[in-house]
C-alpha cells in the first residue's frame, strides 16, 4: 500500500510537471506579442515596451522564464499578474474559487443522490421495464447539452413559474438550477455505471454461494452485491469531479454566475494569458489531487486491489 | 452482421444517423426558407403551419436554420473523430505492441492529457490557435485522443497474447504483418465503439464551444450558436432555444444509443469503461 502510494504520488508530480510545461509552452506559442496585447487597443511607446519586456522577463530564454515562473508558483504561490485586470492571478482565483466549488459540490451531490440509487435499482430489479425506463432517463441525462438544459430549466422554473432566480451567486436558491444542470449529466453517467457494476457482481460465485446458503434476497442484495458493486463508483466520482470543473465553464456562463469557469472564458476571449495559464494550472492540479485521493482510498477500501 | 440487425439500438441508431446525413446533404433543398434571409415583418413568430419552429428576432425561419445546422454539427463531429480515431489507433497500437519504454513514454503523455478535464484541454488548444471552426475541430480531436489511445492499447495488450498471434509469431510472420493483418482487425471493434460514442461527444463539445463563442459565429446557423443567440430572447421566444437544443439532444442521444448497442454486441467487456 505504501509502495503504491509513493509510486502514485511520484507519477502525479511527473504528470503535473509535464502539464505545467505544456501549459507554459502553449502560452509561448500563441501568436502575437503579450505586451502589445496588454495595451491593446493602445500602443505603448518603445521605451515603455522595452522596460516592460525586461521587467516581465520576456527577454529571457524559455527555460529561464519557465523556471522563474515555477519558482514563484512553488515558493510563494505566485501565479503572476493578470494583463487585463492588473491584479495577481492568485487573488483572482481565490476570489472566484468558492462559487465554483459550491457549484461542483452541488453537482456531485445531485449526481450521487439520483444516479447511484437509480442505477442500482435498474441493476437488481427483476422487472425489465423498470430497468429500461431508468436507462432511458440515464441516456437522456448523458445526451442533453448542459447549456441547453440550463436554459430550459430557467424557462420553466424562473420565467414560467417564477420560483427561482435566473442568475447570480449567493444562497441555495441561486444554486439549485445550476446544480441540477451540472448534476443531471453526472446522474445519468453514474446510473449507467452503477447498473453495469451491479450486473457484473450479480453472477459471481460468492453471490451464488450466499443464495445456496439460504440467505434472503434482500440480504444478498445488501451485503453481497451492493457492497462490492459500489466500490468502483468511488473511482467514477473522482472522474466526475473533473467533469464538474469543465462543466462549470458552461453552466457559469449560462447562469451568469461568477466563478473560475466564467473568468477563464473571459480571459481566453481577452487574450489575458497569465490568467488563462494560472487557472488551467490550478484546475489541473486540483483535479489530479482529487483523483489521487480517490485512487488511494480505493486501494484502502478494496483489499483485493493489488498494485 | 445478423446480430447487429437484431439489436434494436443499432438499427435505430443507424437509421437516425443516415437520416441526419440525408438532412445535411439535402438541407438547401428541403428547407422551406433561406436560413440567412431576414424578414423583419415576420420577427419572433411563434411556431405555426408557416414556420414550424417559429422565427427569430430577425424573422429568420428557425426550422430552416436547425436543418442547416445539421451540416455543421455532423461535419465538425466527423472531422474531430477522424483526428482522434487516427491518432488513437496509431499510438494505441504502437504503445500496446511495442511495450517497454515506448509504451511508458506514450502512456505518460496520455496521462498528462487525462489530467485535464476535456473541456479545459479543448480551451487550451483554442487559446493557442484562436477561435473558429478549424480550431474547434482540432481542439476536440486533440482532447479526445488520450482516452482513445488508452482503450486501443488495452485491447492490443490482450490480443497480442492470444494464441493466433503467438502462432503467427512462431511461424515467423514479420512484426508489421502481425500488426496490420492480425492485431488491427481485432482492434476494429473497440475502435468503432469508441468512435461512435466519440462522435456523440464531439457533436456535444462542438456545440458547447460554439455556445461559448469559440467556434462558429453568428449568423452561421450552427446549433450551439442558435441556442446562444436565443438566450437573449428567452422571455419573448421560448421556441428558438428549445428546438435548436432538441436537435442537439436527439442527435447525441441516438448516436449514443448506436454506440451502446455496438459496444454490447462487439465488446461487452468495455461496458462501464467507455
Amino acid at each position: 500500500m505504501i509502495g503504491y502510494a509513493t509510486r502514485r504520488i511520484l507519477l502525479l508530480v511527473l504528470t503535473l510537471f509535464v502539464a505545467s510545461l505544456v501549459i507554459f509552452g502553449a502560452m509561448q506559442l500563441v501568436p502575437g506579442d503579450p505586451i502589445l496585447a496588454m495595451f491593446f487597443p493602445r500602443v505603448p511607446s518603445p521605451e515603455v515596451y522595452q522596460s516592460l519586456k525586461r521587467e516581465l522577463g520576456l527577454d529571457q530564454p524559455f527555460v529561464v522564464q519557465y523556471l522563474r515562473y515555477m519558482g514563484d508558483v512553488l515558493l510563494r504561490g505566485d501565479l503572476g499578474e493578470s494583463f487585463k485586470q492588473l491584479r495577481p492571478v492568485s487573488v483572482i482565483i481565490a476570489q472566484n474559487l468558492w462559487p465554483t466549488t459550491e457549484l461542483a459540490i452541488a453537482g456531485i451531490l445531485i449526481s450521487l443522490a439520483f444516479g447511484v440509487p437509480l442505477g442500482v435499482l435498474a441493476g437488481i430489479t427483476a422487472s425489465r421495464w423498470l430497468d429500461r425506463i431508468v436507462m432511458v432517463f440515464a441516456l437522456i441525462g448523458v445526451s442533453t447539452p448542459s447549456f441547453w438544459l440550463g436554459i430550459l430549466l430557467m424557462l420553466i422554473f424562473s420565467l414560467g413559474l417564477g420560483l427561482l432566480p435566473t442568475s447570480g451567486v449567493g444562497g441555495i436558491s441561486r444554486l439549485i438550477l445550476p446544480g441540477l444542470t451540472l448534476g443531471l449529466y453526472g446522474a445519468g453517467y453514474l446510473a449507467r455505471f452503477a447498473r453495469s457494476s451491479v450486473l457484473e457482481v450479480k453472477h459471481l460465485d460468492y453471490v451464488t454461494t450466499a443464495r445456496s446458503k439460504g440467505l434472503s434476497e434482500s440480504m444478498i442484495n445488501l451485503r453481497h452485491i451492493l457492497r462490492n458493486a459500489l466500490i468502483p463508483i468511488i473511482t467514477m466520482s473522482g472522474l466526475l469531479a473533473g467533469y464538474m470543473l469543465g462543466g462549470a465553464v458552461i453552466v457559469e456562463t449560462v447562469f451568469g454566475r461568477s466563478g473560475l469557469g466564467h473568468v477563464l472564458v473571459n480571459a481566453i476571449s481577452q487574450k489575458d494569458f497569465p490568467l488563462v495559464q494560472g487557472i488551467l494550472f490550478f484546475v489541473v492540479t486540483m483535479f489530479s489531487l482529487v483523483n489521487l485521493i480517490v485512487d488511494l482510498s480505493y486501494a484502502y477500501i478494496d483489499p483485493r486491489v493489488k498494485y | 452482421m445478423k446480430r447487429a440487425l437484431r439489436e434494436p439500438r443499432i438499427v435505430f441508431g443507424v437509421l437516425f444517423l443516415l437520416g441526419l446525413c440525408l438532412i445535411a446533404i439535402l438541407a438547401p433543398y428541403i428547407s422551406p426558407y433561406d436560413p440567412l434571409e431576414i424578414y423583419p415583418s415576420e420577427s419572433l413568430q411563434p411556431p405555426s403551419a408557416r414556420h414550424w419552429f417559429g422565427t427569430d428576432n430577425l424573422g429568420r425561419d428557425v426550422f430552416s436554420r436547425v436543418l442547416h445546422g445539421t451540416r455543421y454539427s455532423l461535419v465538425l463531429g466527423l472531422l474531430a473523430i477522424a483526428i482522434s480515431g487516427t491518432f488513437g489507433v496509431l499510438f494505441g497500437l504502437i504503445a500496446g505492441y511495442a511495450g517497454g519504454k515506448t509504451d511508458a513514454l506514450i502512456m505518460r503523455i496520455v496521462d498528462v492529457g487525462l489530467a485535464f478535464p476535456s473541456v479545459l484541454l479543448a480551451l487550451l488548444v483554442i487559446s493557442i490557435i484562436g477561435p473558429g471552426l478549424t480550431s474547434i475541430v482540432l481542439a476536440i480531436g486533440i482532447s479526445s485522443t488520450p482516452p482513445f489511445v488508452r482503450i486501443v492499447r488495452g485491447s492490443v495488450l490482450v490480443i497480442k497474447e492470444l494464441t493466433f498471434v503467438e502462432a503467427a509469431r512462431a511461424i515467423g510472420v514479420g512484426k508489421r504483418r502481425i500488426i496490420l493483418r492480425h492485431i488491427l482487425p481485432e482492434v476494429f471493434a473497440p475502435a468503432l465503439t469508441m468512435a461512435t460514442l466519440g462522435l456523440a461527444n464531439a457533436i456535444f463539445a462542438a456545440s458547447s464551444l460554439s455556445f461559448l463563442g469559440f467556434g462558429a459565429r453568428p449568423p452561421t446557423p450552427e446549433w450551439g450558436v442558435l441556442v446562444s443567440a436565443a438566450r437573449h430572447q428567452l422571455r419573448a421566444a421560448w421556441w428558438i432555444s428549445t428546438f435548436s437544443g432538441l436537435a442537439i439532444m436527439l442527435s447525441v442521444l441516438s448516436i449514443n444509443t448506436l454506440g451502446d448497442g455496438l459496444r454490447d454486441i462487439l465488446d461487452p467487456k468495455l461496458r462501464g469503461k467507455i
